[in-house]
């Protein structure tokens, strides 16, 4: 007897002190720059809705893994037809939605037809645009037709925008988001904090954490003293790069360098003269020397790009000696294109921090040449306003940070106005194409081409940055899509 | 008094409405449109017009103007494009956070600024005065955001005292809400509590010039006896007016000091939604900031008359 007694009392006393070791170590404060504006991903672009839902909340039918390669999630296998039109997804059976009704074919019947309808707001409604029909064939079954072949498929339906959601709770979900996945939504105190709590009946690997603070810190200052006070555990974006060595040489730190699908561009209106001529393109391509941008600008964080690709990818070619820094050379095709002496333009910076330090450097280097740039800075909505819908300007930096993107250049509207049918048909090939030796072929023929074209300036790939506790384990260390995906994160203490 | 306060409302009345006109149409006249912001880049124009069809930016300014304006009569303030909240709700929690702040720093700037105001006027040309002088000095002279940034180093960095910003809410304590906003109340009041000092000296030193003063000092007050009894109530004036100033300053303009310390009050919830072009928060909120300044205002107005009787009877 009194040895049970013993027995029990110390078993309890091990839970307890398991318990206490538990309760410590669960839970993260993870800090963010900008706060979602909501938190429906199916209804806006902004990036901070997916850095919060991304993978906690939300999941759709596949997702990004962290190297970016594209993972089942709510569709546990599929089923691909000969002629690449029928796709039949086989759903998790079990997925129960945050409000504890189930998930089936018919909700993601609903969430598909509800992105590409006519009144969907949908931002990346592009993604969706093949889609001709989806059929639930029974709870489990979903069978999806495109009307072309679309090698991309399953690559869009990893998107934030394409998560499955549920018709009872998506009017709320803008500031209740009700999803499937391993967290939900708690509380959010607008302006400051959102917290996210484990899903006790999560259908797959449940979170290690038990719940999650994210904390909105808008001035890169305050972020550095944020950590450093050690009131938040991670910064994933961490905004000011200038503070990464002291938190390098700090032992309660580590900082993770990774890629992002920021291809930093220095667009150019290529219906506007003199950026029409593709020789005057090709002389400012090797008047601006990248790793000076990339040192000045973002403190050597970057890789120097070539074409608009993501170096991490399997398929990117190394193009940078193309157009490799030679003001000579520049000049004398700036010559060649009858502007020997130069010319005037204007640039036009968005808001961001590569934009507008990026931007003083390439004036200068343009400058060298003779070629003379007038600076205007632009807050982001007057941007979209004059430079992305006016197609007023000249050139502008901005960092195309949406993942595989490449089929923008065959948009001729698209506010650089690249105008090509070859490019237009390579495409289309691409579309067409399911196959992944096809695939590469041709994403390494686009890569060339826009390259060859001097469609625009390739600056460099956007680094991710991200400083943490040194005990954190799991964080993400490249950012193949907009995410903060907490589902394997956890303390080592 | 009854005519004075009448006259001082319905000059209240008439700028509440000049505002509201000028705010809407400066907010019309800015570039960029909130559905297009929102969408960003990859989106299609269709989808756009849907976005636009849906927050109601399809109809005429006038419209807007007109709803706008009467829904705020009604306490409507309508909806936030970008976060798809009512105006109201965001903005109460808002205030939650700048109205406490504005008040106690306020206090803290009067606490401090009185006695060293009047410790300076009344023992002049004294090295308290001298030190009065120069600490003021520099404190008028240092940018908040600077000491701001300063105290963050020392007190959260350094010390862990506080943290190094953020607001954890009113439901967590008293105690826990009036310690996030410590540090970004010394921060904001030690500028004004150095003006504050600094009217408060001048003020009393003018005032004990003045012939009532020698008129007390002949009937026998000492110099003392007459600044408590006779000086110090002719002299707050020009202090009610500053501290009136002080407080609408410290509700709307609080924005550096929230950003250095990432507190969600009113000052960042306004800059936010201009880059947003979330135009009715805007509206709403710069509107709602006007009404505080007007109505603070009309209070000093109706204080004035309160310590100086002759204003009461000009009128």
């Amino acid at each position: 007897m009194k040895h049970t007694t013993m027995k029990l009392a110390l078993t309890s006393a091990l839970a307890i002190t398991a318990g206490m070791a538990y309760a410590e170590t669960t839970d993260i404060t993870i800090g963010m720059q900008l706060e979602p504006p909501h938190l429906d991903p199916t209804g806006a672009a902004a990036g901070a809705i997916d850095s919060v839902v991304y993978a906690n909340i939300f999941e759709g039918l596949t997702r990004f893994a962290a190297d970016g390669s594209i993972m089942p999630a709510l569709a546990e296998r599929w089923m691909i037809s000969e002629d690449g039109l029928t796709y039949t997804f086989s759903l998790h059976s079990g997925v129960k939605f945050h409000d504890g009704t189930s998930m089936d074919s018919q909700d993601v019947k609903f969430s598909l037809d509800r992105a590409r309808a006519e009144e969907s707001t949908n931002a990346q409604k592009t993604l969706f645009a093949g889609i001709d029909t989806v059929e639930a064939l029974d709870p489990t079954t979903v069978r999806v037709t495109l009307s072309a072949p679309n090698g991309a498929f399953l690559f869009n339906m990893a998107w934030g925008d394409a998560v499955i959601v549920a018709p009872e709770t998506i009017d709320d979900a803008k500031t209740h988001p009700v999803g499937t996945g391993p967290f939900t939504f708690t509380n959010w105190v607008q302006g400051d904090n959102i917290t996210i709590t484990k899903n006790a009946d999560y259908w797959g690997t449940p979170a290690k954490l038990d719940s999650a603070t994210f904390k909105f810190i808008s001035d890169p200052t305050a972020a550095f003293a944020a950590v450093m006070a050690e009131d938040v555990d991670a910064f994933p974006q961490y905004p000011a790069p200038e503070n990464l060595p002291q938190f390098e040489a700090d032992p309660r730190f580590q900082v993770l360098v990774g890629s992002t699908e920021g291809e930093t561009i220095l667009s150019t209106n290529n219906k506007m003269p003199p950026f029409d001529n593709v020789k005057v393109r090709e002389a400012m391509s090797h008047a601006i020397d990248r790793q000076a941008i990339i040192d000045g600008a973002m403190f050597g964080l970057g890789t120097p790009i070539g074409t608009h690709f993501a170096p991490h990818n399997p398929d990117y070619i190394d193009l940078t000696g193309q157009s490799n820094y030679d003001p000579a050379l520049a000049k004398s095709l700036l010559a060649e294109a009858g502007y020997p002496d130069g010319f005037e333009t204007t640039l036009k910076l968005p808001p961001p921090s590569y934009a507008r330090r990026g931007g003083e450097i390439i004036a200068a280097q343009l400058r060298e040449v003779g070629i003379n740039v007038e600076i205007s800075n632009l807050e982001w909505a007057q941007w979209l306003e004059q430079v992305f819908r006016g197609y007023d300007f000249g050139l502008t930096i901005v960092s195309h940070t949406e993942p595989m993107d490449i089929g923008i250049y065959a948009r001729p509207e698209y506010y650089f106005q690249y105008d090509s049918a070859a490019f237009q048909e390579l495409m289309e090939d691409l579309n067409a194409a399911t196959e992944p030796g096809d695939r590469s072929f041709i994403l390494k023929a686009a890569q060339r081409m826009i390259a060859d074209d001097y469609v625009n300036g390739y600056l460099f790939q956007l680094a991710s940055t991200t400083v943490a506790n040194a005990n954190i384990v799991g964080l993400w260390q490249n950012a193949p899509t907009q995410a903060t995906d907490l589902t394997a994160v956890y303390w080592n203490d | 008094m009854l005519r004075y306060t009448l006259k001082r409302m319905l000059s209240l009345g008439l700028s509440l409405l000049a505002a509201s006109v000028v705010i809407f149409v400066a907010i019309e006249v800015v570039p960029g449109d909130p559905a297009s912001y929102m969408l960003g880049i990859n989106a299609q124009p269709d989808t756009v017009a849907a976005l636009r069809e849906e927050l109601g930016l399809n109809v005429s300014a006038m419209t807007r103007y007109i709803t706008w304006i009467t829904g705020m009569m009604t306490g409507d303030f309508g909806t936030s494009y970008t976060y798809r909240t009512p105006v109201v709700d965001m903005v109460s929690d808002r205030i939650m956070i700048s109205l406490p702040l504005a008040i106690y720093a306020l206090t803290l700037s009067t606490l401090i600024a009185f006695p060293a105001g009047i410790l300076a006027a009344s023992r002049r040309g004294s090295v308290a005065d001298v030190s009065v002088m120069g600490v003021t000095q520099l404190g008028v002279a240092v940018p908040n955001f600077w000491f701001a940034m300063l105290l963050v180093l020392v007190f959260s960095i350094n010390l862990r005292w506080f943290s190094a910003g953020g607001f954890p809410g009113w439901d967590k304590g008293l105690f826990v809400g009036l310690k996030a906003l410590t540090l970004p109340t010394i921060a904001l009041a030690l500028p004004q509590a150095s003006i504050l000092a600094r009217v408060m000296r001048s003020s009393l030193i003018d005032t004990m010039s003045e012939d009532f003063i020698r008129t007390a000092r002949a009937k026998g007050l000492s110099k003392r006896q007459a600044l408590w009894r006779h000086a110090l109530r002719n002299a707050m004036i020009p202090v009610l007016t500053i501290i009136g100033l002080q407080f609408s300053f410290l509700m709307a303009g609080a924005i550096i000091i929230e950003n250095v310390f990432f507190l969600p009050g009113l000052g960042r919830l306004v800059f936010q939604s201009i880059s947003q072009r979330d135009l009715i928060v805007v509206e709403s909120v710069v509107m709602l900031l006007v009404f505080a300044v007007v109505l603070v205002t009309f209070i000093v107005d109706i204080a004035y008359a309160a310590v100086d009787p002759r204003l009461r009877r000009r009128s």
